[in-house]
């Protein structure tokens, strides 16, 4: 009998729906906590790398004698001691699990190394000297030692040793000074001269590929290639003079293994004293590291400073493509739905474009090359810059391509969504157009089009999702490991579609398993995953802001 | 509830017409209509006679839309129609060739079941016809608006809201909102198709009185599932059945003195 009740309440259970909702309820929960899940891991570990670290200072037995280490400390894990044993190191415990730190050490030009190991049992005393220096340079990797003298011209100056930090503080703002003053001078000022000069030779070239034999134009040109060298020689005496200036300090610090080295102040991007700050003083720095890293270019191999132009690249790109995608969608859509005969082959077609979006992406790259680079650029490079050649100007990879690329790998996304926002226009309205003496077209174009916009913005938004992501099409048709300029800049006209660009996606790529030094890349590789999703956040955001706004201004198909 | 009345000097404008007397606007000679190789409408012959309310009335399916359809050439949207024999606007043939059918609409407007109104504003809406037809003064508009919408008598309840989004006004605003934005391009000819089917007692009622008022200016054609609606505001009734034009004539006769058995039967409530 009690059987019986338990199980035809089991079955009444089964039956109430209630397994189901707690099945799709799981579903649900288990897919937040993954995409939770991921946004944490990577928004951890590549926020926390902008935090100013403490720094250790620790005696340590390495087996054979005693050093001294002094480093950040960046990961600690257990690790069985006989395996450590078996390796040939020397462990003062009989523990069966020792820590083992990774420590971040520095100093490539002395120790050859970035990173060092240490068991937590051979670490004899660890200290944290509150005077400890962290420099970040342009070379070499950071520093890590103690400062013992600030020198001018190579003649040490003399401080009172407790004043030696704000005396390199104050000379360091000089050199920061100066170092702006250069940048804005080889970046702006002779790179506008070296664009001017390369448009002249160019054009140069030109009048000779058309057997020009009057001497004027080229009388005109040279004299203002000369004048474009005069420039560049005033400017290029500006620039020793500030290279002079820059070279004039350095300092001198004692590093771990107790040598002194001299470091010019030119190379050194940025000097703190972790283990001295304040909490308030630790927020600022971060806050403003961190916005250098969003801000800058990079610097040794991508694996220092910021990743700007990959972020601009990345917008440029996305940007780029919705222009050439949006249109190229919706008029396929309008077609197929309003105009096209349904049938076999308007079927056919739909099947089609639907597959389109299932094709592997590094298929479109490998079209994108053949066609748009080597077959209409290349076209492109013959028709009108003749001159240019052999080297190509559209001929090779470039914004342009990569776009249009991405254009195509999305183009099914637009169609399918506008399609699907045409068909949901209540046929009264249409009617309601037509009654009132509208032709077709204009039917659609007053309100018919209008009314499906929400539709194609949903498009948009997942075409731009798909597109900003992408990476393995990019590697062949325009992402670069470092661009030398960006795409929009200020030399006319302004926009360059023939240029190479860089990619936060290509970028993740190449910092993470293409860098020298992939151990001291990582915390960049999270922090540019995290600014490549908040870049689509940001894009995904403003095109549902505007969708959104449509949908307000259209809402009645909803009421109908 | 008291089902709302028409009031008496509104009722009296009818004076028991002579069809034989009335101009003729359209006229269907053996005109019929397939659905592939269905057959909805059956050589329909008559007329609809100029400045008149002329209404269609019939059980469902019995072809009264189809053939409403057919005087603005709706039905040209629906791609396996086919037509045969002639339908003809003041003596021309408007299914031939050579008509422009987007002219054709411009002076056969129409007016649907449900209130379609664009989603934009009662101004934009009004204002739609004419600007397809070019006009995009401001001053020509604001008056042929304000001209369309007390034509339409909705001036009053939304000359404040003329900004405001069309989809706010209610259901019965809404579907005289319709009828303005098809008066404001001053048609021949006003086609409603059941214009009231989808409203409540009130916004009906206010919908018969200005159909009647429509008749000074336009020649009316009502498609109809309620007889007393088009005892109330037609001259002339046709009453369709299968297909078929079973009877048409003045409408008092064919309400009170049928000549078939079947329109009978069917305003008597026997079937329908």
């Amino acid at each position: 009998m009690s059987a019986r009740t338990n199980q035809s309440s089991f079955k009444s259970f089964m039956s109430s729906g209630q397994p189901w909702v707690w099945m799709n309820g799981g579903a649900v929960a288990i897919s937040m906590i993954m995409v939770a899940g991921l946004l944490l891991l990577i928004a951890m570990r590549g926020l926390g790398h902008f935090w100013p670290k403490t720094v250790y200072e620790i005696e340590y037995d390495n087996g054979t004698r005693m050093v001294q280490i002094v480093g950040e400390r960046v990961e600690t894990e257990e690790v069985p001691r006989k395996r450590i044993v078996e390796s040939g190191i020397k462990i003062d415990s009989d523990a069966d699990m020792v820590e083992r730190s990774l420590i971040k050490v520095g100093i490539r030009e002395v120790l050859g190394v970035d990173f060092m190991l240490t068991v937590a049992p051979n670490e004899k005393s660890v200290s944290v000297p509150e005077d400890v220096l962290v420099l970040e340079r342009t070379q070499w990797g950071n520093f890590y030692g103690f400062l013992t003298g600030v020198k001018e011209s190579g003649q040490p100056v003399d401080v009172a040793k407790a004043s030696l930090w704000e005396e390199m503080q104050f000379r360091l703002h000089r050199v920061k000074e100066l170092r702006e003053r250069i940048e804005g001078i080889e970046k702006i000022k002779i790179g506008a001269i070296n664009f001017q000069l390369e448009k002249l030779r160019l054009k140069k070239r030109g009048l000779e590929l058309k057997s020009v034999t009057e001497r004027k134009p080229y009388a005109q040109i040279e004299a203002r290639e000369d004048q474009y060298t005069r420039d560049y020689e005033i400017l290029k005496e500006e620039l020793d003079n500030l290279y002079r200036d820059i070279a004039r300090d350095s300092i001198t610090a004692r590093v771990m293994t107790g040598d002194e080295v001299e470091i010019k102040l030119a190379n050194v991007v940025k000097a703190y004293r972790p283990n001295a700050m304040s909490l308030g003083e630790k927020i600022v720095f971060y806050i403003k590291t961190f916005w250098g890293f969003v801000a800058d270019d990079p610097r040794e191999a991508n694996t220092e400073g910021g990743i700007f132009p990959a972020i601009f690249g990345t917008v440029v790109m996305v940007l780029l493509m919705s222009i050439i995608v949006t249109p190229f969608g919706v008029v396929a859509a309008i077609y197929l739905r309003e105009y096209a005969r349904q049938g076999l082959i308007t079927r056919l077609v739909r099947i089609s474009v639907n597959n389109l979006a299932g094709v592997p992406s590094i298929v479109y790259g490998v079209f994108g090359l053949g066609f748009f680079v080597y077959v209409v650029g290349g076209t492109i490079d013959e028709l009108f810059y003749r001159e240019a050649l052999p080297s190509p100007t559209f001929g090779s990879g470039g914004v342009l391509w990569a776009s249009l690329t991405l254009a195509l790998l999305t183009v099914p996304v637009v169609i399918v969504a506008t399609e699907e926002g045409l068909s949901r226009i209540p046929r009264s309205i249409r009617e309601g157009s037509l009654a009132l003496g509208a032709t077709k077209a204009e039917t659609l174009w007053r309100t018919v089009l209008p009314m499906a916009s929400p539709a194609m913005m949903t498009g948009l938004i997942l075409a731009v999702a798909r597109a900003a992501g992408e990476v393995a099409p990019l590697m062949l048709v325009g992402a670069v490991k470092l661009a030398p300029s960006l795409p929009i800049d200020a030399n006319a006209p302004f926009v360059h579609l023939e240029r190479k660009f860089m990619h936060l996606g290509f970028h993740i790529y190449d910092v993470g398993f293409q860098s020298p030094n992939v151990e001291a890349a990582r915390p960049l590789v999270y922090a540019t995953a995290l600014i490549l999703v908040a870049v689509i956040v940001i894009l995904n955001i403003s095109a549902i802001y505007i969708r959104n706004h449509l949908r307000e201004k259209y809402r009645n198909l909803e009421e109908h | 509830m008291a089902a709302p009345q028409i009031s008496e000097d509104v009722l009296l404008h009818r004076a028991s017409p002579k069809l034989e007397e009335e101009k003729t606007c359209f006229e269907c000679k053996d005109l019929s209509l397939y659905y592939g190789s269905a057959q909805a409408l059956k050589e329909i012959n008559m007329l609809v006679p100029e400045k008149r309310v002329t209404a269609f009335i019939g059980p469902s399916g019995c072809g009264k839309s189809t053939l409403l359809r057919c005087m603005n050439r709706m039905n040209d949207l629906i791609d396996i129609v086919r037509l045969e024999g002639e339908l003809m606007l003041y003596g021309k043939d408007i299914n031939k060739k050579s008509v422009n059918v987007a002219e054709l609409r411009r002076k056969v407007g129409m007016v649907f079941q449900k209130p379609n109104p664009f989603p934009k504003t009662v101004y934009e809406n009004v204002a739609y016809g004419l600007r397809l037809q070019g006009v995009n003064k401001k001053r020509v508009l604001d008056e042929r608006v304000e001209w369309a919408l007390k034509g339409a008598a909705l001036w009053d309840e939304v000359k404040d809201r003329l900004q405001d989004n069309a989809l706010g006004l209610s259901g019965g605003q809404q579907q005289r909102l319709v009828i303005a934005r098809a008066i404001a391009i001053q048609p021949e000819v006003i086609l409603l198709d059941e214009p009231a089917s989808a409203l409540d007692p009130i916004s009906t009622l206010k919908i018969e009185e200005l159909i009647i008022q429509l008749k000074a200016n336009y020649t009316v054609v009502i498609v109809t599932h309620n007889m007393q609606q088009a005892a109330r505001v037609s001259d002339y009734t046709a009453f369709m059945y299968l297909g078929e034009l079973v009877e048409f004539g003045a409408t008092d006769q064919l309400f009170t003195n049928p000549a078939e058995k079947q329109t009978e039967d069917y305003i008597t409530g026997r079937y329908g």
